[in-house]
């Protein structure tokens, strides 16, 4: 068999961990090979190590037979390799054109010839049915509509090997549907994809081969016709992971949390809010979904009271918070897990036991009129350690040197031993592995079952569809349709992400 | 274990930045023309030779431990407070106020109110950059810097009022009442000046310790230091910390202010002595903002005064050559301080991806 990539016993070393423990990979010709791993299995840097970006510490990388020279620098493209990476390294005050061909312009004498280089990225968008307004600027671009840029970038540079590091991550499921036709079609003329992702249902769904990576060494890789979603997990994780016991649902109507017609405009007048309606039930857990950036943020920061919106009204318990502080909202009753977490979650710099504490330190049970209580504080800190089986289960440790599935942990930790009537959760797997990420999951639908309330604001479709009982979807600063988990599917959901009424 | 460990390792920069300070403080020795090791000889002998030397070093310090501490304290909180000049000088004024025009108390209760009172006037003037900050964001290096030349000059009008001033030719007030006099520690050294206010400053350095490392106040502090965003969806507020944080350093200087006046000079004197504030600075960059890190390095300073005062007596050096060597400490110490701060920075980019 014919491999257009080999790479053979590639090993990576990082200070602190062995990013590629001699790992082996072949790559057919033609294919789309999915690289699966949970975080920090090393994937990314197998790819940089493939496209010349980071050198190996040992091995060695065939690309059609050459080995590649690993003493001196190379860039990828010199053997048909392009990469699009996990965030996009675009120029926003560019044009889409401009920023495709930055780098190798064809030239007219001393000028641009901006004719020919259009005429060219016309024909591969054409080629591909890619399509992106070539005259915009990036900044006024979608994420979609710029890693498509990204795309005809590598394309134009004549790559016959395109890797992509989760490029789904950010997109629609439409979006993901047609970059999936995108990649087709580069497939059926001859080039070859490899692409990252840890969402497996799509590997099942496009890949033609997978290798599973865990923890810097190679697991595996087989046809996928000879494994299924189950099979991989357990592959990615190493144990298997049991499926999510069913919601026992009790929902009452009486609300929790009712948020009436709520607004927010800037201060530069923009309007990032619209007309936002909507109640949660006692048990009920509400999901909001979207694509990034349409206003989940805002709306988190006015429910937590960190921004007073400029019209409307957010009733918690019966009472108008609208104007209360985030402090007294969080003694009523709510807690909440924000979407960044080392911005927002925690303080890097101290200890894991003092962002234990960290907005409970005025519980009596913490702290006098004047001093902390070293002893309780520590205390509670060793029991949320072991209950949430934080690593390493050191309260002493600095939190900011945590993984983020334990760092996320951690708020979790803090947040529901408040225990609130209300969870407000943002993101709250984002970027965390499957072990993590399941642990949350838990810990929502336990919030839940126990008949208090979880308002879960997610960007992970699968997620708001396996965990809320309805979901609201936004777009642009409003909620353009809300419902029950029964009617939701992805098709539905995915047509409001982008904008299309209920 | 690894507390420990990293305890110590703490002090190990600020020593390497110290040693490199010695061996190019050594060099310039030298190119003057002159012997490094005899000049190190009179240092130490005019620092820490004899019990004179200690008690004028442990002098020296005094009001640099006041004003380290009004640095570190405003410093934890993510704030840079330059204004510990114009704060100790209207805490000075203040001492000097209460001390001369309040008589008729016993001494216990004169001093305690004289500090007080000093205390309150540098947190007052503490407080004017704390809340320009917190309520409209005007950045607080600016105002502190203005309010030191803003305190230099208002307390420069007011004691040459006829009220305050002495009769004379020189703009300074009369001596204290004797009831406000902090009393020398002349057991140490009949002459000294040093006096009650060291061991004041001593308190104030475990009290504020016990602020900041174990007190609800100081984990807020702290917390809206370290990250003022999750500080306040923590729902600490960030405008009080900040103004209470400025009003502690505020307080702290001015109680330097007052040590001067009551424990040194006996009467406020226009320009008032400077640059203890500036120097505060540099102390708490060396005792990394820690109070007893700020002890320490309060000492130090201290002791490159007083060694300084006596190089200056003893050999042909000029006096001079000890502000050179603080500037090359401080040089040396900012360095290191930002090179661990960038080396952090580097790695949390490296391993955030
Ligand atoms: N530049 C770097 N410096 C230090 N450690 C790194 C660096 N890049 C990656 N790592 C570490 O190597 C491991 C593998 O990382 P990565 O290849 O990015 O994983 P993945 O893409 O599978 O999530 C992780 O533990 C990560 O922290
Ligand atoms: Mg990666």
């Amino acid at each position: 068999m014919d491999y257009v990539v080999r790479m053979k016993d590639i090993t990576k070393r990082f200070p602190r961990v062995v990013a590629n423990d001699r790992v082996n990979l072949n790559i057919k010709e033609g294919e789309i090979h999915a690289l699966v791993g949970e975080n920090g299995a090393g994937k990314s840097t197998l790819m940089n190590v493939l496209y010349g970006l980071t050198r190996p510490d040992g091995g060695e990388v065939c690309v059609r037979g050459d080995v590649l020279p690993a003493s001196t620098g190379f860039l990828g493209l010199d053997y048909g390799i392009g990469m699009i990476h996990q965030h996009f390294m675009l120029i926003g005050q560019f044009t889409a054109l401009e920023n495709i061909i930055l780098g190798a312009e064809p030239r007219l004498g001393p000028m641009l010839d901006m004719r020919k280089a259009r005429d060219r990225v016309q024909n591969l968008m054409d080629e591909y049915g890619i399509e992106v307004d070539l005259d915009r600027r990036i900044d006024a671009l979608s994420v979609g509509e710029e890693q498509r840029v990204e795309i005809l970038r590598v394309l134009y540079r004549d790559a016959h090997i395109i890797i992509m590091d989760e490029p789904t991550a950010v997109l629609t499921p439409q979006e993901t549907r047609s970059l999936f036709s995108t990649l087709k079609m580069l497939t059926q003329s001859g080039r070859t994809v490899v692409f990252i992702t840890h969402k497996l249902e799509e590997v099942m769904a496009m890949a033609d081969t997978v290798t599973v990576m865990r923890a810097g060494s190679m697991i595996g890789t087989m046809p996928i016709s000879e494994t299924d979603v189950a099979g991989l997990a357990e592959m990615m994780v190493g144990r298997r992971i049991e499926d999510m016991p069913e919601r026992d649902a009790d929902i009452t109507y009486e609300h929790i949390l009712k948020i009436e017609d709520v607004s927010l405009r800037s201060a530069k007048g923009q309007q990032l809010l619209t007309g936002i309606s909507l109640e949660v039930h006692a048990g009920e857990i509400f999901g909001i979904c979207g694509v990034d950036g349409n206003g989940q943020d805002e709306l988190f920061e006015v429910l937590i009271g960190l921004r007073r919106p400029t019209q409307g009204r957010v009733i918690f318990l019966e009472r108008d918070i609208t104007h209360d502080p985030t402090s007294r909202r969080l003694k009523a009753g709510m807690a909440h897990i924000p979407p960044d977490r080392i911005r927002m979650g925690l303080v890097g710099d101290f200890t894991v036991r003092e962002n234990l504490i960290l907005g409970r330190h005025t519980d009596g049970r913490f702290s006098g009129r004047v001093f902390l209580k070293a002893r309780a504080v520590a205390e509670s800190a060793d029991s949320l350690v072991r209950d949430f089986e934080i690593e390493p289960p050191v309260p002493e440790m600095q939190a900011g040197l945590l993984s983020g599935g334990n760092q996320q942990k951690v708020i979790a930790a803090r947040e529901l031993s408040r225990d609130p009537e209300l969870l407000i959760a943002s993101q709250p797997t984002r970027g965390l592995d499957i072990g993590a990420a399941r642990m949350i999951h838990d810990l929502i639908v336990r919030q839940a079952d126990s008949g208090q309330s979880v308002f879960l604001i997610s960007a992970d479709l699968s997620e708001v569809m396996k965990l809320a009982d309805r979901i609201g979807v936004m777009y642009r600063g409003a909620i353009v349709g809300v419902v029950e988990r029964t009617e939701a599917t992805e098709e539905n959901l995915g047509l409001m992400m982008a904008g299309a009424k209920a | 274990m690894m507390m420990t460990r990293s305890r110590l390792a703490g002090f190990v920069p600020p020593l390497i930045s110290l040693l490199l300070a010695a061996a190019v403080s050594a060099v310039v020795i030298l190119a003057l023309g002159e012997d490094p090791l005899n000049i190190g000889r009179v240092m130490f002998s005019g620092s820490l030779g004899s019990l004179r030397s200690i008690a004028n070093t442990l002098e020296e310090a005094t009001p640099l431990i006041f004003t380290g501490l009004c640095v570190a304290v405003a410093m934890k909180c993510g704030l840079f407070n330059i204004g510990g000049e114009g704060q100790l000088v209207v805490g000075a004024f203040a001492a000097a106020w209460v001390g001369v025009k309040l008589t008729g108390l016993d001494p216990v209760s004169h001093v305690v109110i004289c500090i007080a009172v000093a205390g309150m006037a540098g947190a007052m003037w503490a407080l004017i950059a704390g809340v320009l900050k917190a309520r409209f964001g005007a950045h607080e290096v600016i105002n502190t810097i203005m309010l030191n030349y803003v305190a230099f000059i208002v307390t420069n009008y007011l004691v040459n009022l006829a009220y305050f001033k002495k009769p004379g030719q020189i703009p300074q007030t009369e001596d204290v009442a004797g009831t406000a006099l902090l009393p020398r520690l002349d057991f140490i050294y009949t002459y000294t000046r040093l006096n009650l206010g060291f061991i004041l400053a001593v308190l104030a350095v475990i009290v504020v310790f016990l602020i900041l490392e174990r007190s609800k106040l100081g984990f807020e502090i702290r917390s809206v230091g370290l990250n003022p965003l999750a500080s306040r969806a923590s729902g600490i507020s960030v405008v009080s910390n900040t103004i209470i944080a400025m009003a502690i350093g505020g307080f702290l200087a001015g109680l330097g202010g007052a040590e001067r006046v009551l424990g040194v000079h006996k009467h406020f004197i226009s320009p008032f002595p400077f640059g203890y504030g500036f120097a505060g600075i540099a102390v708490a960059l060396l005792g990394r903002n820690k109070p007893f890190g700020v002890l320490l390095a309060a000492i130090f300073f201290g002791a490159l005064a007083s060694g300084g005062a006596q190089v200056d007596m003893e050999t042909r050096v000029p006096r001079e050559l000890v502000t050179v060597i603080q500037a090359i400490v401080i040089i040396f110490v900012a360095c290191e301080y930002l090179v661990t701060k960038m080396g952090i920075r580097i790695r949390g980019v490296a391993t955030s991806e």
